[in-house]
């Protein structure tokens, strides 16, 4: 090929990697040059290598951090209880339905996240009959409430994020041989130690792929606490949020958001290097 | 107690299907719970649930009575449209280098790709917000359509390399052997196929840009987006108008989808019709006549 034939692909390249370099990589780098300023909002954030601002952001936040990894842990294990059977089903029991079930799933997308969280709150408000049911139920004490609680906070991450659980597990049993199903029957397993050394092995990709996209935006999100919990129920994020909007502290903001962006960076690139960057692409082709 | 066992029997042998039903109802809920509060009659200022105080189309057809929303819904139209046409020729063209060409650097591309859909929007949000600060870049229109254009171009790619990957490249040669020059062959032949896969990934960029709310609350100042209108009067109670026009949206995005999806159907089906194939019955004009 001449060196002009070369050049072709960077030059299809060339805006979208300008793109993503100037309005994601160096914006990064920004937030560390501001995580490491120190002052105040009417004196100015003055850079001074000011390191504390790190571990500082850590320890006057502990309490919200845990709750992050609480919640964001919680909504993706109930996350994956919900999504494995109904992609399974989809996969394989579906039969002229599954374009329409595949609809379904993914029909969220077509409303405004924030909007289905405001529905949620309407849902779960101390008037509706969902709540008088679970009050019946005695689920929740006669006067308790469901708004304003770590149950309906979690609720609504794993209500927002599920698509994220059942796309990559739908795609990961759909490709599954189901000969080798037959095979271990043949072989006089029961369908449970069936489902436990065969489907469950194979179709592991497809549960870490969507474990760790369901996680990371719940882990991160800041809506669901805003609207359906209350002052007791505060996330990374709100803190993130105010900390930015509302406070205007900058450096320590800035250091919480890029602490959290290391932890997702590190939790992504440990699996990339195992698995590829095809999971996050829809398919096992691409191996970064 | 025969008719006991054997509901028991039925309902363990239908579990799977009970269960994923409801899965898909738990999903189905809050779409229904808007488009039925779009029709409900609510007094002034108070939050009630359900259609207790009556059915009616007023907010239907007051939908656009409200000047605030309706600027707000045409400033996340024209965002939305104008991060869409955007992301999607320079995603497309991403999406052609990574899957015809073998480069150096392809692994980092990828990552640089992969990355940004894996952070959580808090952080991309937070550093553009950073950047800006910086250079006291004024926030507005022109760093929202930065931050959508942004987030986009990763799923754009995506959606249009799927496309790409199974694609039939002996349409490609043909076209060449028969004198068209690469730039015909691409205009004629590789658009014209590749177009349901665009189309797909425009879509997607369109619904993920018009939905947006947490980047765009970082970075908007004080231009407001439809979402953030929603955010800004949540607080207070949000007018029923709001529902309608989330409804009229979700209608406009599914019905564009199925069509989307539809002609993906088509186009797979037509690629699969070999003339070739041996023993096929070559359509002949004047056949059916002639039996």
């Amino acid at each position: 090929m001449t060196w002009r034939g070369r050049l072709v692909p960077y030059w299809l390249l060339a805006p979208g990697l300008l793109w993503l370099v100037v309005f994601f990589v160096v914006p990064m780098y920004f937030m560390g040059e501001l995580a490491l300023r120190s002052g105040s909002l009417i004196s100015g954030y003055t850079f001074d290598w000011a390191w504390s601002n790190f571990p500082d952001s850590l320890s006057g936040h502990t309490e919200q951090i845990v709750r992050s990894f609480y919640y964001a842990g919680t909504a993706t294990l109930l996350a994956l209880l919900i999504a494995y059977p109904l992609a399974y089903a989809i996969a394989f029991r579906a039969g002229r339905y599954k374009a329409l079930l595949l609809f379904a799933v993914i029909a969220p997308f077509f409303t405004t996240y924030l909007i289905r969280t405001i529905a949620w709150k309407t849902i779960l408000s101390d008037s509706s009959p969902v709540v008088s049911v679970l009050q019946t139920l005695s689920l929740v004490p006669p006067d308790g409430r469901v708004l304003a609680t770590s149950g309906a906070v979690i609720a609504g991450l794993t209500y927002n994020f599920l698509p994220f659980m059942i796309l990559p597990l739908y795609a990961n049993l759909e490709r599954l041989d189901l000969r080798l199903i037959e095979a271990a029957k043949d072989l006089y397993s029961s369908s449970r130690q069936a489902f436990l050394k065969v489907t469950l092995p194979l179709t592991m990709p497809g549960i870490v792929a969507g474990v760790l996209l369901t996680f990371i935006p719940a882990f991160g999100d800041y809506v669901n606490a805003q609207i359906l919990g209350g002052t007791g129920q505060a996330m990374v994020g709100n803190v993130i949020q105010s900390l930015y909007l509302n406070q205007r502290n900058y450096p320590e903001a800035a250091a919480l958001s890029f602490l959290m962006m290391a932890l997702i960076l590190a939790i992504v690139m440990v699996y990339i290097r195992f698995a590829g960057t095809g999971a996050f692409m829809g398919d096992e082709e691409e191996s970064a | 107690m025969a008719f006991p066992s054997r509901a028991w029997a039925w309902l363990r042998r239908n579990a799977l299907p009970i269960y994923a039903g409801l899965a898909v109802a738990y999903m189905l809920i809050p779409i229904v719970v808007i488009a039925v509060f779009s029709f409900g009659a609510t007094p002034k200022g108070k939050l009630t649930f359900g259609l207790d105080n009556g059915f009616t189309t007023e907010y239907w057809r007051s939908a656009f009575s409200l000047p605030d929303l309706n600027e707000a819904l045409f400033t996340s139209l024209r965002l939305a449209v104008l991060a869409t046409a955007i992301s999607t020729v320079i995603g497309t063209l991403m999406a052609i280098a990574l899957v015809r060409h073998r480069f150096r650097g392809r692994r980092l591309t990828n990552l640089l790709i992969v990355i940004p859909m894996a952070t959580p929007e808090v952080v991309i949000g937070a550093s553009l917000l950073s950047m800006f600060i910086y250079y006291s870049f004024a926030l507005g229109f022109g760093t929202l359509l930065i931050a959508h254009v942004m987030f986009s171009i990763s799923f754009v790619v995506v959606v249009v390399r799927s496309r790409l990957i199974g694609f039939d490249r002996h349409l490609e040669e043909a076209a060449a052997d028969l004198g068209a020059t690469p730039l015909a062959t691409f205009r004629t032949v590789t658009l014209p196929l590749l177009a349901p896969g665009i189309m797909a990934a425009a879509l997607l960029a369109f619904s993920l840009s018009i939905d947006d709310f947490v980047i765009s609350n970082f970075n908007s100042g004080t231009t407001v987006t439809f979402p953030l209108y929603v955010y800004g009067v949540s607080l207070r109670g949000v007018p029923v108008q709001v529902n309608v026009l989330a409804t009229m949206l979700f209608g406009l995005i599914a019905v564009a989808v199925s069509l989307v999806l539809w002609q993906q159907r088509r186009a797979e089906k037509m690629a699969s019709v070999r003339p070739e194939q041996e023993g096929a019955p070559i359509p002949m004009p004047g056949a059916a006549v002639a039996t």
